[in-house]
């Protein structure tokens, strides 16, 4: 029987970490993350866990200490957001090319400057080249399900990659719902004991990890590395359906919500795919008018193929964006996705929004504005601008 | 895989996770001394084994035995001359090339 709660999203990973109970955690606070540390730190002062907790000075030797632990043998969790993360960026990449399977708990904030304690995903999306797997959640329980499963995928033998549990920063970190939390016992048997092949600790095996590559060696690397990203597909769904089994709830590289037998589909990232689902369900019953969602979970693998699958004959598709990657053109997922429909020839007409940058409101009118251009466009076949705003000011 | 399998034609595939190395000491197999373009001469006769060359040698690469230093491991050495400015009898001398 599931245990029925009320939780934050920041409550619902901390009460994930305690069920877990990781080796060891070295955190630095951030806004608006620093709740999951200091309730760890308080089950940690409770005697809930025997989590090793390392005080650090800043983010950058946060990740540095979770790549020593790990390489050491241990199971890692660190949380952060913002700008904490992007003095982690160095490391970042240094967890994934040496294969550590750390978990990390991003609350996406806007990144400086200027300065904003608000959501959007400048943050990940900043880091999405970086080699973590990146999962994104737009509920508490879908984060608390997310994290559940975050161990089991980056510690696999055929993946053995970090993983970064993503949520909307205040939107879900600190705004309560409704949540269903799995026995701490049934928690233990999904997530398993950590048995790495290779540590520092084994005596009986000395390692070197993280070892200089000469340009010989460097590209045959990065070939093995993109090759564990290119497993980890296989395994996150193996995952899900393992949890789908203990759980019921379902999961899997996006949901795709009355999307298909839809025309015109909106494709989102996180909180506000909750905001586009009213907006879907009353456009539907008000019109009949065949509106759908594709709502990204996994975004680094990046699903090409099945997403590409998914939208290729609709009449009109607009990606939404919240954060910039400033290339004068489009955001990070409109870029991907549109790239994805060019590789199954896809004639659907295609349109990029921004939206929510720095935790601005995104409304269901807002959505139906959008159905409605899309609708618009799908007759006219008039793109008037590919790379429009939400919610700007003009 | 063991690392011995492993040199500049292994193909990806055979490449360890990390790049991880699952045996100790292994650098002693990593020939540094390939990338010298000076070389050390250690002059015998004029040494009187102070052994002040030794630890500045930021490659360990002058032995030392019963008290005394051997002739330089070239194996390691890079050639950086360190040696010879600490020298104080001038008993090392840098030469061109290898
Ligand atoms: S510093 Fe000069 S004299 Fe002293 S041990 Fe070395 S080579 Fe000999
Ligand atoms: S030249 Fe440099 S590397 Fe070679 S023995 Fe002297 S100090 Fe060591």
């Amino acid at each position: 029987m599931a245990i029925r709660e009320r939780l934050s999203g920041n409550e619902a990973v901390a009460y994930a970490i305690r069920q877990i109970n990781p080796d060891v955690m070295p955190a630095f606070p951030i806004t608006p993350s620093t709740e999951i540390p200091q309730y760890v730190a308080n089950d940690m002062a409770n005697g809930k866990i025997d989590t090793e907790f390392i005080h650090v000075e800043s983010e950058h030797s946060a990740m540095s200490a979770a790549i020593g632990a790990a390489a050491a043998g241990a199971r890692v969790v660190t949380a952060t957001s913002s700008c904490g993360m992007a003095l982690m960026w160095e490391e970042l990449y240094v967890a994934a090319s040496d294969r550590l399977p750390v978990v990390l708990a991003l609350v996406n904030r806007a990144l400086s400057g200027p300065i904003n304690i608000n959501a959007d995903h400048s943050d990940s999306m900043g880091a999405r080249d970086s080699g973590w797997i990146q999962i994104y959640a737009e509920s508490n329980q879908e984060v608390y399900d997310n994290f559940l499963q975050a161990y089991p995928i980056a510690e696999h033998e055929a993946v053995r990659l970090p993983v970064m549990i993503c949520q909307d920063g205040f939107i879900t970190s600190h705004g309560v719902e409704n949540i269903l939390l799995l026995e701490d016992e049934k928690v233990r048997e999904f997530v398993g004991e950590y048995c790495p092949a290779h540590y520092l600790l084994n005596a009986d095996e000395p390692m070197a990890v993280g070892p200089y590559a000469v340009s010989a060696y460097y590209m045959e690397t990065k070939r093995a590395q993109r090759e564990a990203m290119i497993r980890a597909k296989r395994v996150i769904l193996e995952t899900a359906e393992r949890f789908a089994r203990l759980t019921g709830r379902k999961y899997g590289f996006f949901e795709e919500y009355r999307l298909e037998d839809a025309d015109y589909a909106i494709v989102i990232i996180g909180s506000a795919a909750g905001t586009c689902k009213a907006a879907v369900d009353e456009i539907r019953s008000a019109t009949g008018k065949k509106v759908g969602l594709l709502k990204i979970r996994v975004f680094r693998p990046f699903p090409e193929e099945e997403l590409a699958m998914a939208l290729r004959d609709k009449k009109a598709v607009a990606v939404l964006d919240r954060s910039e990657m400033f290339a004068a053109a489009g955001g990070p997922l409109g870029a991907e996705v549109r790239a994805a429909l060019y590789s199954v020839k896809s004639r659907t007409e295609f349109v990029n929004y921004f939206y929510g940058l720095g935790g601005r409101d995104i409304t269901v009118e807002d959505f139906k504005e959008v159905y409605r251009k899309l609708e618009e466009l799908s007759k006219t076949h008039e793109v008037r601008d590919m790379y429009a705003y939400i919610g700007l000011r003009e | 895989m063991r690392n011995e399998a492993i040199n500049e034609k292994s193909p990806w595939q055979n490449i360890t996770e990390g790049n991880q190395i699952y045996e100790p000491a292994t650098s002693r197999r990593f020939c540094t001394g390939e990338w010298r373009t000076s070389t050390p001469v250690y002059k015998k006769d004029k040494c009187r084994q102070c052994l002040l060359c030794v630890p500045v040698c930021p490659d360990s690469s002058i032995p030392v035995r019963e008290g005394r230093r051997q002739e330089f491991d070239y194996d390691h050495c890079k050639g950086c001359g360190i040696c010879e400015k600490v020298c104080p009898f001038g008993a090392i001398e840098m030469k061109e090339g290898k």
